[in-house]
């Protein structure tokens, strides 16, 4: 009989995941399954109300990156008023978000990553946290602190608060900012982008020596999916779709995100709370695809500005076709931090930032909305279907981290197939799986689960239940 | 809190939320560099840990949403000295609770079989995922609560102040807003 083992985080505020390998009767890795194990309803709980509440309502998604439920919201609301937003809304919004990518992804490099990368896989675990890296390298960690401080600062001073900001509304935005804020946050750009540069120099000089990681962490061929401008640049906020596969053809391109139902699909499967996005054309669940910053560098011919440009090509080089290792979405997580910063700089620059006209009012015009946006974690979609009275009928979310479900349980099958080949566990197997999961950065609440490092329990079990092997730390 | 022996020992514990009151708590900025001084942090979804420890403060996030939730703030309870509900989730349901509406079943159903374009399973808490509660609760109808910080989430500074508070050994003055 075929054995499973269970990696189950003890206590369950960081366990919202869990993950199960399949041995075969040979000790062989079979299979395995990631599962997220939270869930709220929200597609449920949104019915009857107002559409107007939803980008407040929606923002509680997820307390991470909130700012891109608000914009998904707004926009799939704009739709639904059928307006287009004044430019200083737009403004606003587009920076809001760059802030969001600038803080979301500092948190998963500084706060979370960094302590493997930086203090090593292999040390104690006791001190593998943030605060293990204040005591190491408090410059270093004081300066990932900065960075996401200089994020959530944006969203405060353009939203009025930093989690949860009240301020989108359908049709724009709630008030205009005034250039005492703007003058703070050009205060700031010049000690952000040393620090990002700063960080790339650091994690670049790791890669030779996490080479079997990098090899053997995720890497497979997918499809990636995302955001492009209609020049063919990193965009986050607009944009139409665009697909390329694992040897960075173009699969397809000007698709429009307000059809995603025509060509994505999203599968349920009962052992896991989230679900299975795929590219319906090839069906679930061959239809694979990544999203998220890995993606994003690789559907993208350029960044659009010049420091995120040095870089992205430097990237490229790293693979004849897409940049298909896992590992990597931490190097692009960076490229988009150092771009976030470029473009919150031109932002700040542009005098209609502080407009007064913020809001376009209309009634409602339509019956559906389609929001679209990247999200840190990749593309996000919601739609609403109202009544007459703008009450909320249907909801469909199809969240960011989710998209990444299929490929994030092919990395962890692949990670164990690799370092899992007997029925005798190691300890640094708990390790490169964790490692599997935390390189996608996948949204806690969005859809799941853990900031950081799941403390990890690994039974292996016989087909009778009996306990042959655990491992724990 | 033995001060003479030990530092004082905080942990921050999530149930069914959003992370944001725990992102609130990561919005101290570098006011975290000076309380890792004056305490512990000796289990959050930021360190590893292997069970939860006794503790001196648990800040709680979120309510009690399924049955691993249930025995997790159970545990949490026993070794706590200081239990505190952090957010508006965790001090009444909000917007977790939502759902508390409807039949959970018409709950499940939406999300996993009208939104979805294959159907192979609905998650129910079939022993690979947690069995949901019918009911979503605030974390003081399943135990014994000390304090309350509301707030959605609760502001970096009330999180701040209402540790100090509890740090100097003064009287912990009301901190935050709901909402």
């Amino acid at each position: 009989m075929a054995e499973r083992i269970v990696i189950h985080p003890v206590t369950r505020i960081e366990g919202h995941a869990k993950i199960s390998i399949y041995l075969d009767d040979s000790g062989a890795v079979e299979s395995a399954q990631f599962h997220v194990t939270e869930f709220r309803g929200f597609e449920k709980i949104c019915e009857g109300r107002p559409f107007h509440e939803m980008p407040g309502l929606m923002s509680r998604v997820c307390g991470i990156c909130p700012v891109s439920h608000v914009l998904a919201s707004c926009k799939a609301g704009d739709a639904i008023l059928g307006v287009e937003v004044p430019r200083a809304a737009l403004l606003q919004r587009r920076l809001v978000n760059y802030a969001q990518l600038l803080q979301s992804h500092a948190l998963s490099f500084f706060h979370l990553s960094s302590p493997d990368l930086l203090l090593g896989m292999d040390s104690p675990p006791e001190k593998r946290n943030l605060f293990g890296l204040l005591d190491r390298d408090l410059d270093f960690a004081r300066r990932g602190i900065r960075l996401r401080q200089f994020g959530q600062r944006i969203i405060e001073l353009v939203g009025g608060k930093r989690i949860h900001p009240p301020w989108g509304a359908p049709g724009g935005v709630l008030t205009a900012m005034n250039a005492a804020g703007r003058d703070e946050i050009r205060g700031w750009i010049a000690e952000a982008l040393e620090s990002i540069d700063l960080a790339l120099g650091r994690l670049k000089g790791l890669l030779d020596s996490l080479a079997a990681e990098i090899e053997h962490i995720g890497n497979f061929p997918t499809l990636f999916l995302g955001l492009v401008s209609p020049e063919g640049t990193l965009e986050y906020y607009d944009g139409l779709i665009r697909i390329v596969d694992s040897e960075g053809n173009l699969l397809a391109d000007g698709l429009d995100p307000h059809r995603y139902a025509t060509y994505l699909g999203e599968a349920s499967e009962e052992w896991s709370y989230m679900k299975f996005p795929y590219y319906k054309p090839l069906g679930y669940p061959g239809g694979k695809y990544r999203v998220g910053p890995l993606a994003r560098l690789n559907i993208a011919k350029s960044a659009g500005t010049q420091r995120a440009d040095r870089e992205l090509h430097e990237f490229k080089q790293r693979s004849t076709g897409a940049v298909c290792q896992s590992f990597h979405y931490h190097l692009a997580r960076l490229i988009e931090m150092l771009h976030a910063v470029e473009r919150i700089d031109e932002l700040t620059a542009d005098p209609d930032l502080l407009g007064e006209h913020v809001r376009a009012k209309a009634g409602q015009n339509r019956s559906e909305g389609i929001g679209c946006c990247e999200a840190p974690r990749g593309t996000l979609f919601h739609h609403y279907q109202v009544n007459d009275s703008g009450l909320i009928e249907k909801v469909n979310l199809l969240i960011a981290t989710s998209q990444n479900n299929l490929a994030m349980n092919m990395a962890v099958e692949q990670t164990a197939r690799y370092f899992v080949s007997s029925r005798s566990l190691q300890e640094g197997m708990l390790n490169r799986v964790e490692a599997a999961i935390r390189c996608f950065d996948p949204c806690l609440s969005c859809s799941t689960h853990a900031i950081g490092q799941m403390p990890l329990v690994v039974e292996l079990r016989g087909s009778g239940g009996e306990l042959l092997d655990r491992v724990e730390r | 809190m033995d001060r003479v022996t030990r530092k004082p020992r905080l942990a921050t514990v999530w149930l069914g939320g959003c992370s944001g009151c725990h992102m609130s708590f990561l919005d101290l900025d570098e006011r975290l560099i000076s309380l890792a001084g004056r305490v512990e942090l000796c289990a959050s979804p930021l360190t590893d840990y292997k069970d939860f420890p006794e503790t001196d403060i648990t800040l709680v996030e979120g309510a009690v949403a399924n049955q691993e939730h249930l025995e997790h703030i159970r545990t949490v309870r026993r070794r706590t000295k200081v239990l505190v509900s952090l957010g508006d989730c965790a001090v009444t349901g909000n917007v977790t609770a939502m759902r508390n509406i409807f039949k959970l079943e018409d709950v499940l159903d939406r999300a996993y079989r009208q939104t979805a374009t294959v159907v192979i399973g609905i998650p129910s808490g079939n022993g690979a995922v947690p069995r949901l509660l019918e009911r979503v609760q605030p974390v003081h109808e399943v135990v014994k609560v000390d304090h309350f910080i509301p707030g959605c989430p609760p502001s970096a500074d009330a999180i701040h102040a209402f540790v100090m508070d509890l740090l100097e050994g003064r009287t912990t003055s009301p901190q935050g807003r709901f909402g």
